[in-house]
C-alpha cells in the first residue's frame, strides 16, 4: 500500500477537504476577499469545538448510548461560578480556572453517580443532570453578565500572525489526547470497552473505573471550554452553551470516530470544527435570510454525516 | 397479598402513583384547584405534551430517540397558524409533508445505520428554518374548528381528562393490543429475530417514524388551539418533555419496553410539576432544576424496585 493511498483512508481527511471546499465557495464569492481573516475567525471559534469535542469522544467510543448531553449547562455552570469568583480581577484568573474545574469535576462526579446508582442509560442521566446544572447556573449567575479579566480576555483573543494562541494550546492538548487515546492503557481500554464490553470485562479491564474517569473527563473539559469561551466573549451568559449539543456531537461524527464506540479519531475533531464554523460563515456570506440559513445548516449536517456514515458500511 | 405488592406491580403502577402523589399535594396546597374549572386550566397543556410524549414513544420503541420533535411541533404550529387558516389546502399538503420527512428520516437512519441523535439533531434546525421562513415573526391565528375543539366544556369531566384518556386508549390499543402492534416492539427488542422471522425493519422503523410526524403534527394542532397564535420556537421544551415523559411512565430507553398509559400519565406528571413549583413558591430560576430531580426521583425509585426485585 503506497503512502498517498495510507492517507487516503484516514477516515479524518474528509473533513479537512471538506472544510476545504467550503471556504473556497466563500472566498469565490468575495473574490477572495477576507480568506485569510476568515481561516483565522475559524481557527478561534473550532478551538472551542474541539475542546469539547474531545471529551465528547472518549465518551461516544464508549460504545452505544454513551453520550454527554450535559455539556452545554456545564459550560454555563462552569463559565459563569469562574467569572463571578474572578470578579473582572487578575489576581484571581488561577483561582477561577481552579473553581471551573472544580465545578466540572462535580458535574461529571454527579453524572457517573446517576449512571451506577440508577442504571440508566448515560443519555438520560446526563440529560436530566443538564437540568439541573443549567437551574443551578441561572440562580447563581442571575443573569448578571460579569466581565472577565483583562488579562483572560487578553489570553484568549491573542493571536500570532493570525493564528489564535488558543488554538496553538488547543492543538497540543489535542496532541496529548491522541496519544493518551492510543498509547495508555486507559485510552486502550476506553477503545476495547466500545469494541465489546463484555470482552473488555472479561479482559480483566475495570469497566466501571474506565467509564468514571471518562464521564469526569468529559464534565472536565467541558468547564474548561466554559471558561475560556466566558473569557473570549467578554462574560458568561445563560445561552453560551446552547449550539454545543449539536456541536459537540457533530465534530465527533463528521470527524471520523465511529459512532457505534470502539474507533476514536482526534485530528478529525480539527477539520470538522473547522467545517462547522465555516458553513455557518459562508451561509451569513450568502446574505440568506435566518430561515434559509437554520434549513441549510441542519440539510448540510445530516448529509455530511450521511456521507461519513456511508464510508463505513463499504468497509 | 404479597402478589399485590410485587415489584412488578409496583413499577407498573409507579407513574399513576407518582401522579396522584403529586395532585394530591397541589390540592391540599391550593384547595380551589380541586374543581372542574382548576383542573382544566391546569391541565390544558397535557394535551400537546401527551401527543409529543406519545410521538416519542414512537421512536423510543425502535431504540432511536427524537431531539427534533420540539422544533417539528414549532413548524406544524407556524403551519396551522398560516397556511391552514389561510389556505387549507396548502396548509394539509404541508402537514402530510411533515410527515412523509419524518418517515424518511427513519428510512435514512435505518438504511445507512446512522445515530438518530444526530440526524434529528440536524432535523430540528430544518424544521426550524422551515417554521421560521414561514413565519418570521410571531403572529397567526388558530383555524376555528381548532379553537372550538380546545375550548369545548364537556359536562363533568374537563375536556383535557377525556382528550388524555383517548390518546392512551388509542397508542395502547394500536402497540399493546394488535398483532403488528408487537412487531413493532419486537423490532426494538430484538431486532434480528424479528427479521429473521421476516418481517422487514425497514418497514417498522419508516412505520414508527411516521407515527411520530403524526402525533407531533396532532401535538402543534392542539398547541396552536390553545395558544391561538403563532411562533417558531414555541414548543422548544417539547422534546425535554417528551423524553421525560416516556421515561416518567416508564418506557425503557431501548428495547421496545414502553408503555403508552404511562407516557400520558407522565406527561400529564410534568405539567402538573409546573403548578406545583409555583404554588410551594420556588423561585423561578429553579423550576427547570426541580422538573429535572423528579425525573431522577422518579428513576431513582424505579432503580430501587429493580434491586428489590433482582433480590427475590
Amino acid at each position: 500500500m503506497s503512502a498517498a493511498r495510507r492517507l487516503f483512508e484516514k477516515p479524518w481527511l474528509g473533513s479537512f477537504v471538506a472544510a476545504f471546499l467550503v471556504w473556497l465557495a466563500t472566498i469565490l464569492f468575495t473574490r477572495g476577499q477576507g480568506g485569510g481573516e476568515l481561516i483565522t475567525a475559524a481557527l478561534t471559534f473550532a478551538t472551542f469545538f474541539v475542546i469539547v469535542g474531545i471529551g465528547q469522544m472518549f465518551v461516544i467510543t464508549l460504545g452505544p448510548g454513551n453520550v454527554d448531553l450535559s455539556i452545554p449547562a456545564t459550560m454555563t455552570l462552569a463559565g459563569s461560578v469562574a467569572m463571578k469568583v474572578m470578579d473582572t480581577q487578575d489576581g484571581m484568573i488561577a483561582v477561577g480556572l481552579l473553581v471551573a474545574l472544580a465545578c466540572g469535576l462535580a458535574v461529571g462526579l454527579f453524572n457517573y453517580g446517576l449512571i451506577l446508582l440508577l442504571r440508566i442509560p448515560p443519555i438520560i442521566a446526563t440529560l436530566s443532570s443538564s437540568f439541573v446544572i443549567l437551574s443551578a447556573a441561572i440562580a447563581y449567575g442571575r443573569g448578571l453578565r460579569i466581565k472577565p479579566p483583562p488579562l483572560l480576555a487578553d489570553f484568549t483573543t491573542a493571536q500570532i500572525a493570525g493564528v489564535p494562541v488558543l488554538a496553538i494550546f488547543v492543538t497540543l492538548l489535542a496532541a496529548l489526547m491522541a496519544i493518551v487515546l492510543h498509547r495508555t492503557a486507559y485510552g486502550r481500554s476506553v477503545l476495547a470497552i466500545g469494541q465489546s464490553q463484555r470482552a473488555a470485562g472479561f479482559a480483566g479491564i475495570r469497566v466501571e473505573r474506565i467509564r468514571f474517569a471518562t464521564y469526569v473527563l468529559s464534565a472536565l473539559l467541558a468547564s474548561l471550554c466554559g471558561y475560556l469561551f466566558s473569557g473570549f466573549s467578554g462574560g458568561s451568559s445563560l445561552s453560551m452553551g446552547e449550539q454545543y449539543l449539536l456541536a459537540s456531537i457533530a465534530v465527533v461524527v463528521i470527524g471520523g470516530t465511529s459512532v457505534a464506540g470502539g474507533n476514536g479519531n482526534v485530528p478529525g475533531l480539527w477539520g470538522a470544527a473547522l467545517f462547522l464554523f465555516l458553513v455557518q460563515s459562508m451561509l451569513n456570506t450568502y446574505q440568506l435570510s435566518a430561515g434559509l440559513r437554520y434549513l441549510a445548516t441542519g440539510l448540510i449536517i445530516i448529509a455530511v454525516i450521511t456521507a461519513a456514515g456511508g464510508q463505513k458500511t463499504l468497509r | 397479598m404479597t402478589a399485590l405488592i410485587s415489584p412488578r406491580f409496583l413499577r407498573a403502577i409507579l407513574p399513576a402513583l407518582s401522579l396522584a402523589i403529586l395532585l394530591a399535594l397541589i390540592f391540599y396546597l391550593n384547595p380551589r384547584t380541586m374543581s372542574y374549572v382548576g383542573l382544566n386550566l391546569m391541565l390544558n397543556l397535557a394535551i400537546p405534551i401527551a401527543l409529543a410524549t406519545i410521538a416519542q414513544l414512537c421512536v423510543m420503541t425502535v431504540n432511536d430517540l427524537d431531539l427534533s420533535i420540539g422544533a417539528y411541533v414549532g413548524f406544524v404550529v407556524c403551519v396551522a397558524g398560516t397556511w391552514l387558516h389561510q389556505d387549507p389546502v396548502l396548509g394539509i399538503a404541508a402537514l402530510a409533508g411533515g410527515i412523509v420527512i419524518y418517515a424518511l428520516v427513519g428510512a435514512l437512519i435505518h438504511l445507512r445505520n446512522l445515530p438518530s441523535i444526530v440526524v434529528t439533531l440536524g432535523m430540528s434546525f430544518v424544521w426550524l428554518g422551515l417554521a421560521v421562513s414561514i413565519l418570521p415573526r410571531p403572529g397567526g391565528q388558530a383555524p376555528e374548528w381548532i379553537a372550538w375543539l380546545m375550548k369545548l366544556k364537556p359536562p363533568y369531566v374537563p375536556f383535557p381528562i377525556i382528550a388524555a384518556a383517548v390518546i392512551a386508549a388509542v397508542a395502547w390499543f394500536a402497540l399493546m393490543r394488535t398483532s403488528y402492534g408487537s412487531i413493532l416492539r419486537g423490532s426494538g427488542g430484538n431486532p434480528r429475530s424479528i427479521e429473521r422471522a421476516g418481517w422487514s425493519l425497514l418497514k417498522t422503523k419508516v412505520t414508527m417514524f411516521a407515527l411520530a410526524g403524526f402525533f407531533g403534527m396532532l401535538a402543534g394542532l392542539s398547541l396552536i388551539g390553545l395558544t391561538t397564535s403563532a411562533q417558531a420556537n414555541v414548543a422548544d421544551r417539547y422534546t425535554l418533555y417528551s423524553i421525560a415523559g416516556v421515561i416518567l411512565g416508564g418506557g425503557d430507553f431501548v428495547g421496545g419496553r414502553v408503555s403508552p398509559v404511562g407516557a400520558v400519565l407522565g406527561a400529564i406528571t410534568l405539567t402538573l410539576s409546573a403548578p406545583f413549583l409555583t404554588f410551594i413558591h420556588l423561585p423561578p430560576d429553579w423550576q427547570i432544576g426541580a422538573q429535572g430531580a423528579i425525573l431522577i426521583i422518579v428513576l431513582a425509585l424505579r432503580a430501587v424496585i429493580d434491586r428489590v426485585e433482582k433480590r427475590r
